[in-house]
């Protein structure tokens, strides 16, 4: 039986993003019942024992962070809305935001109601214009029919949720770049300790949950955690520390497939099954020769390595929490798949990749602003021909030494930053040896100055 | 007599409320002042910084950590127009695209056109991955931005 989606069910109806026709679908229904008859901690309590872990990227726990508050704050504590959604390749968050604001929203006033916030900012990148207009008309609707400001159903619950642009910048998804950026001030990440549930925005606490994930609560609250925990993977029973991949998860596809779509499937497809099921397969009938699986912070898998001791191969790995780290990529990211055909050059690729990073480090640690500059030149003399043998052990060795892994940064980019590069040179080696040997230039080694404002 | 009318004013305090502190407001402030100025020069920076009770040099600081905004000497056209070179979409010809706007338009990116009507930049990943490549209008996605397609657009633009 094909899954039927649930995240994604109200995609394609008529004015979907209004609020008529998400209170006809059942919508808030799961609220009013919360704020009847659930005690804040019962929420709390609910949404961990679902299992459920952020979407975000790294797959924290949410429940688990939510008890992260400290116990009985006098407050103000805030919720603090991801929809900074920069990771490239990725677009989940936005088809949420522009064709069901609602059930986000939803699962912004019941996360409020569990971790006692009466305000809760929404963080938007300003790229997605249409998304913040539709989730902002969204809000005025809640107004308007008495879901937000004071005293929401005569349960003594006040919230406010404000609508806050972002101005182009990777960093301030980084949770508290992101803060640091709402207050008003360069986003630069903060160390960590102290975390934001303990000294967030405003120095109070504070919870950073991704868009996705806020979904994921409104439909925990609603359909229960036994539906939640019917789908996906659980935990492994040979690794004590794992918490398991539940629920259903959206999945981008982008690149070098003959659709791209964004599909719900529960947790745990295979890459295979994305792309040649969901995506229509490669596209002009080719072949795929390496997937970014999550985000290009990710980095890579090569489509033609074989898995140890059997037939299947690194394109056969299931996305679920696990999956992506067992062929070492970070882990499984934003679950956005980028694939990319045995016609393309890898060295582009790299080049692409370590462009990005390079514009979007914010700078504040050496071994991030630096390296990411270094990796970046490299691959750029190597795309006009320039490249030097021992380039490729350098690429691999500033790779290693960035990001809080290895302990020399603040803040998770520069791990993104080091993945691809280490993936890519690790597993595609002989191609890149292949092209300094020959002294290949790219198609692309002239032009795009390096000027603009993102 | 300022940079900034009565009018920019009034809407950047009644953007104050939302927040607990008035520097959260900066943000939000250097849209208003952007999108109406096309830039957000050092007098209209001073102006914002005594709205926000803060020293100029904490939103010049801010402002100048997003390289979204143009400052003083600096001026947006009429209509932004940002190509996505992001790698989802170079694998399906921003790069190209990119290429082909430029000519198109005569300009680089991160120039304006002569007749103020169009601002070309790159931008990193916009999240419109599903109609690579993609453009941003301002900031409307427009997406499978085909060589005719861009030509319609900026033919549109220059109208505008
Ligand atoms: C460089 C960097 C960029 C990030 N960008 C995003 C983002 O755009 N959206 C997001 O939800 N999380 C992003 N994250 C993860 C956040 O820091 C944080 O873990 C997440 O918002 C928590 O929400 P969740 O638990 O619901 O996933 C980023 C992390 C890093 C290190
Ligand atoms: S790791 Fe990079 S992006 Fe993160 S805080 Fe340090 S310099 Fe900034
Ligand atoms: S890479 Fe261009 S929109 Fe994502």
């Amino acid at each position: 039986m094909p899954y039927e989606p649930v995240l994604l069910a109200r995609v394609g109806k008529p004015d979907s993003h209004r609020l008529e026709g998400y209170r006809a679908d059942g919508g808030y229904a799961a609220f009013e019942r919360a704020l009847k008859e659930k005690q804040p901690a019962d929420v709390v309590t609910q949404v961990k024992d679902s299992g459920l872990r952020g979407r975000g990227g790294a797959g924290f726990p949410t429940g688990l962070k939510w008890t992260f508050l400290p116990k009985d704050h006098p407050g103000p504590v805030y919720l603090c809305v991801n929809a900074d959604e920069s990771e490239p390749c990725t677009y989940n968050n936005r088809i949420l935001m522009e064709k069901d604001p609602h059930q986000v929203l939803e699962g912004i006033l019941l996360a409020c109601y569990a971790i006692k916030a009466r305000t809760a900012f929404y963080y938007v990148r300003y790229e997605y214009g249409d998304a913040y207009r539709n989730c902002q008309a969204a809000v005025d609707e809640l107004y308007a029919a008495g879901l937000l400001g004071k005293n929401i159903l005569n349960s003594g619950f006040d919230l406010d949720v404000v609508m806050h642009r972002g101005a182009g910048a990777y960093i301030c998804g980084e949770e508290t770049g992101l803060i640091e950026s709402l207050e008003g001030k360069r986003a630069w990440p903060r160390i960590k300790p102290p975390f934001p549930a303990v000294e967030g925005a405003f120095r109070k606490p504070t919870i950073v949950n991704n868009v996705e994930t806020l979904a994921c609560v409104t439909q925990i609250m609603r359909r229960g955690n036994d539906w939640f925990k019917s789908l996906g993977v659980p935990p492994d029973p040979k690794n004590p520390r794992d918490a398991g991949s539940y629920g259903p998860k959206l999945y981008t596809l982008a690149g070098h497939v003959e659709k791209p779509v964004c599909v719900e499937l529960p947790m745990g497809v295979t890459i295979r099954d994305l792309v040649e099921t969901h995506g229509g397969g490669v596209w002009k009938g080719r072949k795929a020769k390496a997937v970014n699986p999550g985000g290009l912070s990710m980095g890579f898998v090569d489509c033609n390595a074989k898995l140890k001791d059997s037939d299947l191969t690194e394109y056969d790995i299931p996305l679920d929490f696990n999956g992506p780290g067992r062929v070492q990529c970070l882990g499984l990211g934003t679950a956005a798949v980028t694939v990319i055909d045995d016609q393309t050059s890898m060295v582009d690729v790299l080049h692409n990749v370590c462009q990005f990073f390079s514009h979007e480090s914010c700078g504040q640690c050496t071994p991030c602003r630096e390296g990411t500059g270094w990796m970046l030149k490299i691959v750029d003399r190597m795309r006009r021909g320039l490249g030097r043998k021992e380039d490729l052990d350098i690429l691999v060795d500033v790779a290693d030494r960035i990001g809080i892994m290895p302990g020399t940064t603040i803040c998770g980019l520069a791990d993104g930053a080091g993945w691809p590069v280490k993936t890519a040179v690790r597993k595609f080696r002989g191609e890149f040896e292949a092209a300094i040997r020959a002294g290949t230039r790219s198609r692309y080694a002239k032009g795009l100055e390096v000027v603009g404002a993102h | 007599m300022g940079v900034l009318s009565d009018d920019l004013k009034a809407r950047i305090r009644a953007v104050l409320p939302k927040y607990p502190r008035k520097q959260a407001a900066t943000l939000p402030a250097l849209h208003l002042v952007h999108d109406q100025l096309r830039t957000v020069s050092n007098e209209a920076v001073v102006e914002i910084a005594e709205i926000l009770d803060l020293h100029p040099s904490e939103v010049f600081d801010a402002m100048t950590f997003y390289a979204f905004y143009k400052g003083e000497g600096e001026r947006l056209g009429k209509t932004r127009l940002w190509v996505c070179r992001g790698l989802a979409c170079m694998l399906r010809g921003a790069y190209e695209l990119i290429e082909h706007c430029e000519a198109k338009l005569g300009v680089h990116c991160g120039q304006t056109t002569p007749d103020g009507a169009v601002t070309l930049e790159f931008a990193e990943c916009i999240g419109a991955c599903d109609g690579a490549p993609a453009c941003l209008r301002d900031d409307v996605h427009v997406m499978d931005v085909t060589p005719e397609k861009a030509d319609e657009l900026i033919q549109e633009l220059r109208r505008k």
